[in-house]
Order: structure tokens, then sequence, then C-alpha cells
């Protein structure tokens, strides 16, 4: 059971918030600065943002041997998550029926196999503007690992299948100008991407399919293929969050909430 | 041009404002905790800075927006980028994303654990009813399983599919049932996982749409932590003419100030015009403001708020509004006198264009419908109109009450002017094809047996909210957003048609 005192009361009503012994999310320095913060689950993090080389793996990259740091203790830097691949690029207001259309809400994120199918109909809606798939048939992953879009991106339904559906495709980060806000608290609340901003319009410098990687720590886009790189604004406060896999499981990492995940 | 938008900067706080709005930002001042007790599992709970207001002494201008969020999270005061745990009096969840909250609730406080407050949470069947998909089906049969293991006390269970009227608990879409069912309550904070939960606002209520994760949270804990929006204040003036609804209202603010115009942020209807609209109209007009990517909106309640809640609920509320002096982001007039029937064109709601100008516009079908078009009101407009008009009308015409409520007035309330014709009977003299069974059905496609779902690359004139590709189940279909009036008055030309056609 997680214990969040006060809160699970048996009067919900009466229970102020100001008596309630819980940690809101701390305030988390820049990812230039030190952290004090204890990634008890390091495996998961691992597990959860592999550092991989795409098969085409061209040779200007050398400069990428920068890894997915996550060989740290508790007392280190946060982590200096590094995101390389093939990017795939869209323009504004990319909505959630383009993302997952609707006849594939049928599926039950939080189901393992239903997750998965989740993935393999990722960006399946978007309009034959984009001749390239996304997911090839009969894939359940993209080899796509980086969206690239414009304003407004995951506009419309609440649906978490959204996000879920791209992170469950493998894609780690979403480089937009702009999101829609219900679209970025899912991908945070999950922790299944990272939707970074980027401080001008990226989408119309870069095409389907370029080499790019994602310097978390510095901020940077880094498109390999055009040579050009641009500044992205920082996650924040988000970034922990993400990086634990999202709200329960950073609430669980800072003490915020005490107990294990009941059935995981 | 019809319509004078005026965004005013006449705060001097605005750039103060503006300073805390980063969405990744916190004004909070939280007591952190060490290194030392970094393993301890409880410490305290986050105080705030003890601001003049706490003592009675100064009172600090508030939007109504921030006065709700500030009821619930305990406040006596808040500004816009505050981070605040609130204290949700109602939890509202459907069979699309039911099953993937209840997941989460029972992956993260065990299988046994139980709802914060069984009487508190709403659970709504509406999206994929009427169909053979097995898993739809079954997401239905997990909720039902749900609420009973719970004992959720409002759950609307449909168990004859064959027949919707054998199912007396079985409401329909999920927001007007939330009206109809007096769930919407003036100055409470209502979540929901579906984004057109906004429509709440119509009552003076703080509504907003979130995900399956924090939904999974609120199912546990009551609670949730929320950043305060600032407030677009929208101030519509004069009087509605009678070929306009508040769909074409929303529209017009939708196109004026874009799809993510109000990202981030609270929209406020006031003036002269929200004054004089019906409930459902307050709700088409908060229904959409997620379309303009607007965190929730709001609409003061009044004596027409009260006596549609008459009978509906018997819990105590109390109202908030926004203080005189309170702080706006901007604001925006509109002489509505002046207004005329607009659409959104494809493939966004933003893509606003006067009715009469898309004249040439041929259409193959005509939907009525959704939680934002498909209300007992929008279907007498559309009555209105083929009544007016006495004609048959053209291309197939769909119509999908939102709720039974809404099917059993189409089938019962004469239409004025008719002698004593009632819309379903009007429907029938102008070839529209019969009312459906409620539910979300061909607003948002849907599994392939979905009833009305558009199946081919067709032009679609429809009531509903959205158009993004592929939104009514077809990449290459085009769909137009209009009032009822306008949707019917196309429905009788096969061409995108001013409904002053048929109303002058």
């Amino acid at each position: 059971m997680l214990r969040l005192p006060g809160m699970a009361t048996a009067a919900p009503a009466a229970s102020s918030l100001s008596h309630a012994t819980i940690i809101p999310p701390q305030p988390h320095p820049k990812p230039s600065s030190t952290t004090t913060l204890s990634f008890r689950s390091i495996s998961r993090a691992a597990t959860k943002f592999p550092f991989k080389l795409p098969s085409s793996y061209p040779s200007p990259l050398r400069r990428l041997s920068a890894t997915h740091n996550n060989n740290i203790s508790s007392s280190s830097p946060p982590p200096a998550t590094t995101f390389h691949g093939l990017c795939y690029v869209v323009s504004d207001n990319i909505d959630t029926d383009q993302i997952i259309p609707a006849e594939h809400l049928t599926l039950v994120p939080s189901n393992p196999d239903e997750y998965r199918k989740l993935g393999s109909f990722a960006l399946i809606g978007l309009p034959s503007a984009y001749p390239i798939r996304f997911v090839d048939p009969g894939e359940f992953q993209s080899k796509y690992s980086i969206i690239i879009a414009g304003d407004n991106f995951g506009c419309g339904s609440s649906r978490e299948h959204a996000p879920v559906a791209l992170g469950a495709s493998g894609v780690k980060a979403v480089v937009a100008e702009s999101y829609a806000r219900i679209f970025f608290r899912n991908s945070v609340a999950t922790g299944e991407v990272y939707p970074l901003e980027s401080e001008v319009r990226v989408c119309d410098e870069c095409n389907t399919g370029d080499v790019v990687t994602v310097e978390l720590a510095e901020n940077l886009l880094i498109n390999h293929t055009t040579g050009k790189e641009y500044r992205l604004k920082p996650i924040g406060d988000a970034g922990p969050v993400i990086e634990a896999g999202g709200i329960f499981a950073y609430a669980r990492q800072t003490g915020m909430i005490s107990s294990s995940p009941v059935s995981a | 041009m019809a319509a004078t938008a005026i965004p005013s900067t006449y705060n001097p706080l605005i750039k103060k404002i503006e300073s805390g709005l980063s969405p990744f930002s916190s004004t909070q001042k939280f007591n952190r905790s060490s290194n030392s007790n970094r393993r301890i599992v409880a410490v305290m709970a986050p105080q705030s800075e003890r601001s003049p207001s706490t003592t009675g002494s100064v009172k600090t201008a508030m939007t109504m927006t921030e006065k709700i969020l500030a009821r619930a999270s305990e406040r006596s005061h808040l500004v816009p980028g505050d981070n605040v745990w609130v204290n949700i009096d109602v939890l509202m969840t459907h069979d699309v994303c039911g099953p993937g909250t209840i997941g989460i609730f029972k992956k993260e406080f065990g299988e046994n654990a139980k709802v914060w407050d069984r009487e508190k949470i709403v659970i709504i069947p509406d999206h994929y009813i009427f169909t053979s998909d097995e898993r739809a089906n079954r997401n239905v049969d997990i909720i039902r399983d749900f609420s009973l293991e719970q004992n959720i006390k409002y759950f609307y269970d449909i168990k004859d599919l064959s027949n919707f009227k054998a199912n007396p608990d079985y409401k329909g879409v999920c927001h007007i049932a939330l009206a109809q069912e007096g769930h919407c309550r003036p100055g409470e904070v209502l979540l929901g996982t579906d984004s057109h939960t906004c429509n709440a606002g119509a009552f003076g209520q703080f509504a907003t749409g979130i995900g399956n994760t924090d939904a999974g949270f609120v199912m546990g804990t009551g609670k949730l932590l929320l950043k305060v929006a600032p407030t677009l204040r929208f101030v519509l003036d004069g009087e509605m003419p009678n070929y306009l609804l508040a769909k074409d209202l929303i529209l017009q603010i939708i196109g004026e100030i874009s799809v993510a115009g109000a990202t981030y942020k609270s929209m406020e209807f006031v003036g002269s015009t929200v004054e004089s609209l019906t409930m459902e109209e307050r709700m088409t007009l908060c229904n959409m403001v997620v379309e303009a990517g607007g965190k929730n909106g709001v609409v003061p309640a009044d004596a027409t708020t009260y006596k549609y809640l008459e009978g509906k609920t018997t819990k105590d509320f109390e109202p908030m509004y926004s203080d005189q002096n309170a702080s706006f982001l901007s604001e925006y007039r509109f002489d509505v006198s002046k207004l005329e029937p607009v659409v959104a064109k494809p493939h966004s709601p933003d893509n606003r264009a006067l009715a009469r100008e898309c004249k040439d516009v041929k259409i193959d079908r005509v939907y009525i419908g959704s939680c934002t078009g498909g209300k007992t009101e929008d279907f007498m407009a559309a009555a209105k109109v083929f009544l007016a008009s006495g004609k048959r009308v053209n291309v197939p015409t769909f119509l999908v009450p939102a709720t039974q409520k809404v099917w059993v007035d189409v089938y019962t309330i004469p239409v004025p002017g008719s002698g004593g014709k009632t819309c379903s009977q009007i429907f029938e003299e102008a070839g529209c094809n019969p009312p459906s069974s409620p539910n979300c059905g061909g607003c948002l496609g849907g599994p392939s047996d979905t009833y009305s779902r558009m199946n081919e690359p067709q032009v679609c004139v429809s009531t509903t909210n959205r158009n993004y590709p592929g939104r009514m189940g077809h990449k290459e279909g085009q769909i137009y957003l209009a009032s009822s009036y306008t949707a019917a008055a196309s429905a009788l030309t096969g061409f995108i048609t001013d409904p002053r056609e048929f109303l002058q």
C-alpha cells in the first residue's frame, strides 16, 4: 500500500494538506550544478534509456563517443543523458489522433502485451503527406528514436496512449517548438519520453533519417547530417521525474512515498 | 472583419505575472530535506511563505480559477505559476482510459487497495459501446468489475448492447452525463481522463483533463499537484443573433487566438451575451477551450446555473467569482451582434472561415452529435432549420444524441412553431438517418464498426470539436466544424451553407 499519511485517511475532505506528511517534488538543481538526489534504481534507468548506435551509424560521428552515463553512485552528479539515433521530422499541431488513432485506444497501456502493440501503431495516424512510415509494417519498434516537431505537439486528446505509444516504439525524446499541455504532463507523469523544447524552429531544417544527438545536460540538439547544432530549453524539474521513470517512481526515489510498487 | 478582438495589456501587473509563467518554474518555496535525512520516508508538508493575506489584513485580488484552486489547496492566496496540491472533488473516467487508470492504481497502490473515496469517483462507459470489438467490450467489463469491487457509487453501466433503452443506468457521453447527473457544481474541482472534461467549466467549476497516471494517483490519494494557470478573459457583449449558436462564438475565439493560444492558461467567459446563454450553450463554449490549448474554461455561476442544478444535486457548493481588480493576462472583447456563422476548415479547429465563404464546398455527409454538439438544444436547433426550410436533406445526415436523456428529449419535446412535432418527427420528414444510440461514436472514429464512422475519404460538416486528420475515422477525410444550424443548413443543400438562407 502506498503510504501517503493524511491522504488516504477515512476523512479525505477534512484532511488538511498542511498536516499531511508529503514531500513535494523538490526543486531540482539545474543540470550544471550538483545534485543530492539518490538514484536507487539505477538498473531501471539504465534499461530504460540504453545508449545504442543505429546500424546505419555513419562515420562523421566520432565526437559522439559520449556515453549515456548512468554509472553513478548515489552521490554523483545527475546522469549526462545522451540520446543518439535517427530522427523523424513532423510539422505543427501533430494531434493525439495522428500519434495514436482512436481505433487503437482499446489497447490498455498498463497491460504489457498491449503496451508493445501500442508501439507498433505509433504515428500511424499521420496523413499521406508523410510518405515514410514511422514504424515499419510488422515491427513493434521504430528505427527513429528522436522526433523533431514544430509547434503544439500532442494537442487534442488527454489520452496517455500517446506518449506511451511513442515510448513503446522506442522514442527517447521529442524535440518540438512547443507542446500541448496535457501531452507534456503525460510524458512526464509516465516517464515515457523527454518532451524537450527547442529555442528555434528546428523541424524545417531537419529531414527524417538525419542522424541526431540530444545532449540533455548541455541542452543541445546536434544534427550530424547537416552539421548544425540547436539550443534546447532546460527540461528543469521534469527531467528527474522522467529519468526516474515517471511520477510514482520519482516519488519513491525521493522518499515522497515510501513503499515499492506493490505488484511490480 | 466581422469580429473585433482587442487583446489588451492594460494591467501593470502583467509583466510580473508573465515572469512566473514558465511551465517548468516553481514559485513555491518548500522546506527541503537535507542529505542527512534523505532516507526518511515522510517529512514536512510543503510550507509556503506566509503571505500578507494570510493575516486577513490584506486582500489580494484573484481570478475565479485562482480562487477555486486556492480553496481546494487550502491556501488563502495563489498566483499564476504556483504549484499546489489540490484536493479533488470529483474524478471521472470512462471505458477508454478507465482500464489503464485502474491498471496504474492497482500496480502502484496494490491489488487490494481501496479508492480514496467511492462517492467521488464517477465511471461512465461512453466511447466504444455499440461495437462487436472484443477488446472494447472487455474494457467495459474491466470498469464494471472495478466499480463493483470498489463499490463505486456512480457507475453508469450498460450490459444489453442491443438496446440501450434496456439499460436504465446507462447515460452516454460522459461530459453531458456529468452535467445532467449533478456532478458539475460551482466552485469545485473536477478532473477527468478526457480532454473535454473542461466542459464542466460552464458551471463555474475548475475542470480539466488528465492522463491515466495522474488519474491513478488521484484515485488513490484524492489529490494532484497542479500549476495555477493565468487567465485570459473573453468579454462577449451584445445580443446574440438568432442564426448563431455558442459553437460560432467558440470557433470565432479559437480562430482568433489559435489552437495553442490558451496553452497553460485558463479562459474565462463573461459579458452580457454569456449571461444570456443557457447551460447547454455555456457547455459548448467551455467544452472547446482545450481546442485552444486551454487548461480550463469558466463561466461565472448565476441564476441560470442554479436553476439547472435544481433537483440534480443535494450537495452544498460555494461559487467563486473573479475579483474586480483581479489580474488577467489579456482581455478580448467581442461584439456578438456583429458576428456571422463560421466554420473551422480542415484540418485544424482554428482554421476559421465564414460559412458563406465556403458555399462552394460540396459535402458528402453531416454529423450532429458529441459532447459539444449532441445536446438537446443542438438537435432543437437543427430541427428548427429543417422546419423552416420544409425541405429534405441532400446528403446522409447522422444524428447521435449525447445521452439517453437527450435521446428521450429528441423523441418527446415539441419543437416550437412546429404544431407539436418532436425533433425526431422533423428529422424523419427531412430524411435524416434515425437518431442512434447515445455514445461518443463517430466523433472520434473508434472501432471500425462504429455507427457513422467515416470510413471513406469524405467531406463532412460536423458539430463535433476536432477536425485533425483522421479524427472521424479516415485520414484523408475532411471535417468542417460548425454549429448545428450550419450543419443542418448544409445537409439541406449538400454544400456548406450559412443558416441565414433558411432562418431569415
